[in-house]
């Protein structure tokens, strides 16, 4: 489903790489963390996936797109096939819960009748069913996080991309996210998490690529946090 | 792109508007004033052409006779001339009516008793003409070398200075007035990329994650496409109705305060000028918030 190979990014103006030599090949249905350190790399990860820029070398597969070869124009068809979820949720904020699900697949020009039926099972999934009518400063930080996923799984992506989801959350609503996340992965989609949450890569025993200086240190089925001190 | 998904960029290129009132209102504005003045120009050029054309049919070449040519050889030199592309109108003018003419201009209303007191003998006997009005002044200097070269020709009378005079000024007034309009829409297409540009600030949120969702760039960019377009249209529809009015006012209060003019000048009526004034302005409004609009979507909205 994801494949990179031999990539390296380096920015302009940089002496070194952002990344270096990253080698990574993840199955359709895996449930893979990313962990690392500010500066490890994990943003300019991310970027590649989901092709807001180029690796320096290398190649990047995604769910079938030789990005090397994808089309400008083609683009918007590879991200329509990943859902992301953001540390700062990034919902709009003049607009209801309803209306930022219904957002997504307005973008993507799903029919208006499909929009109906879909948007209010998704927030049912996700628990908000009854706060469809709220604004996003009415809802808790767990609640908002829980409509941005609503909003990244309404479209029913191959794969889900959450960088940070918890990190603005208390423990609580960051187990309620990975549960959810977990619930997901269940049903067939992709799941790549970048997360610092020590705690939770280590309970939910999943697999884990940590990245150190742009360099992958490990990749482990079964994996724990690695702490770099 | 689907019909929802056009309804759906409709109402958010409105929603644009409305959330940015103020600029556009200014970019509306702009237009306005630039629209309004191109329709004032436009106006004051239909009218200015029309009475310039009026004027060049008063410009009338007069082509007189050697006294032996025969009236049928005068008629030949009539054809001849009947036949050149310059010509407008041609008229001939008779010894006996250039006499009656001049008799009514010297003596007034006794001119009947002046031209008795000659006992038919007429004192222009060879003033016989052909007075002829040309199409486009600008040509006068090369056709009167032609009727000087005919044969039978005595002299040809023009006026060499309000030719030249009309001309020229038909000219610098076109000249100008395209000059005026070209850098009022310049301004136009400036104003309207800086609204859409604000617009686009506004909303970068939104983009932004738009993209990352997969939005095309057509649907991303098609609200603030709608967005100039509607400012374009607004913007040209506001001057149509001001100068219709303003029109029609103005003329009817020059005729009625300067009889004068009326005698001189007649006004182009109202529907001729807006049956090209309608089309043109709106044309012009949505071409430039088109124009402001894509050249800005482009520059700002890449995927």
């Amino acid at each position: 489903m994801i494949e990179m190979n031999n990539v390296k990014v380096k920015y302009p103006g940089s002496k070194t790489y952002a990344l270096s030599d990253v080698n990574i090949n993840i199955e359709k249905g895996e449930f893979v963390f990313i962990v690392g350190a500010s500066g490890s790399g994990k943003t300019t990860l991310i970027k590649l996936l989901l092709k807001e820029m180029d690796p320096t070398e290398g190649k990047v597969h995604v769910a079938g797109f030789d990005y090397a070869k994808l089309k400008r124009r083609n683009i918007p068809k590879v991200r329509r096939r990943i859902g992301v979820v953001f540390q700062n949720f990034r919902l709009l904020k003049d607009r209801t819960v309803y209306e930022n699900v219904a957002f997504a697949q307005r973008v993507v020009e799903t029919p208006g009748r499909y929009i109906r039926r879909q948007v209010p099972a998704m927030l049912t999934l996700v628990g908000l069913a009854d706060k469809y009518k709220s604004y996003p400063k009415q809802l808790s930080g767990g609640e908002q996080q829980r409509v941005a996923l609503a909003r990244a799984l309404v479209n029913k992506p191959e794969i889900l991309l959450a960088d940070e989801p918890t990190g603005n959350l208390d423990p609580k609503n960051s187990w309620e996210i990975m549960r959810l996340l977990e619930d997901v992965n269940k049903k067939g989609t992709t799941v790549v998490v970048v997360t610092h949450n020590k705690e939770i890569v280590n309970m939910m025993q999943k697999r884990v690529i940590t990245l150190k200086k742009g360099e992958i240190i490990s990749d482990e089925k079964k994996g724990g946090y690695i702490d770099e001190d | 792109m689907r019909i929802s998904s056009g309804f759906y960029s409709i109402r958010q290129g409105l929603k644009n508007i409305r959330r940015n009132i103020l600029f556009s209102l200014a970019s509306i504005g702009t237009i306005v004033s630039c629209l309004f003045l191109f329709g004032v120009f436009y106006c004051v050029i239909v009218n200015f052409r029309t009475g310039m054309k009026d004027l060049e049919n008063t410009v009338v070449i007069s082509v007189f006779f050697k006294e032996d040519v025969t009236d049928q050889n005068i008629n030949l030199i009539g054809e001849q001339i009947r036949l050149r592309d310059e010509v407008n109108t041609i008229y001939f003018k008779s010894a006996d009516e250039a006499w009656e003419e001049y008799a009514k201009d010297r003596y007034g209303d006794r001119y009947e008793e002046a031209i008795a007191s000659f006992a038919g003998d007429n004192p222009l006997k060879y003033s016989a003409s052909y007075e002829i009005t040309l199409k486009d002044l600008s040509k006068q200097a090369d056709f009167v070398s032609y009727l000087k070269g005919l044969t039978g020709v005595r002299s040809v009378n023009t006026s060499e200075v309000t030719a030249d005079g009309i001309a020229a000024l038909n000219s610098v007034v076109g000249y100008a007035s395209a000059g005026i309009i070209v850098i009022l829409l310049l301004v136009s297409v400036f104003l309207i990329s800086n609204t859409i540009t604000i617009g686009i600030s506004v909303r970068k949120e939104e983009i932004a994650i738009m993209k990352l969702i997969g939005a095309t760039n057509f649907f991303v960019r098609a609200p603030f496409i709608v967005e100039g377009i509607v400012i374009g249209l607004v913007g040209s529809l506001i001057p149509l109705v001001l100068i219709y009015y303003l029109y029609d006012n103005v003329t009817k209060y020059v005729i009625g305060r300067f009889k004068v003019v009326s005698q001189l000048f007649a006004f182009v009526p109202s529907h001729d000028i807006f049956a090209v004034l309608i089309p043109a302005s709106a044309i012009i409004g949505i071409g430039l918030g088109l124009i402001g609009s894509i050249i800005t979507t482009r520059k700002h909205l890449k995927v």
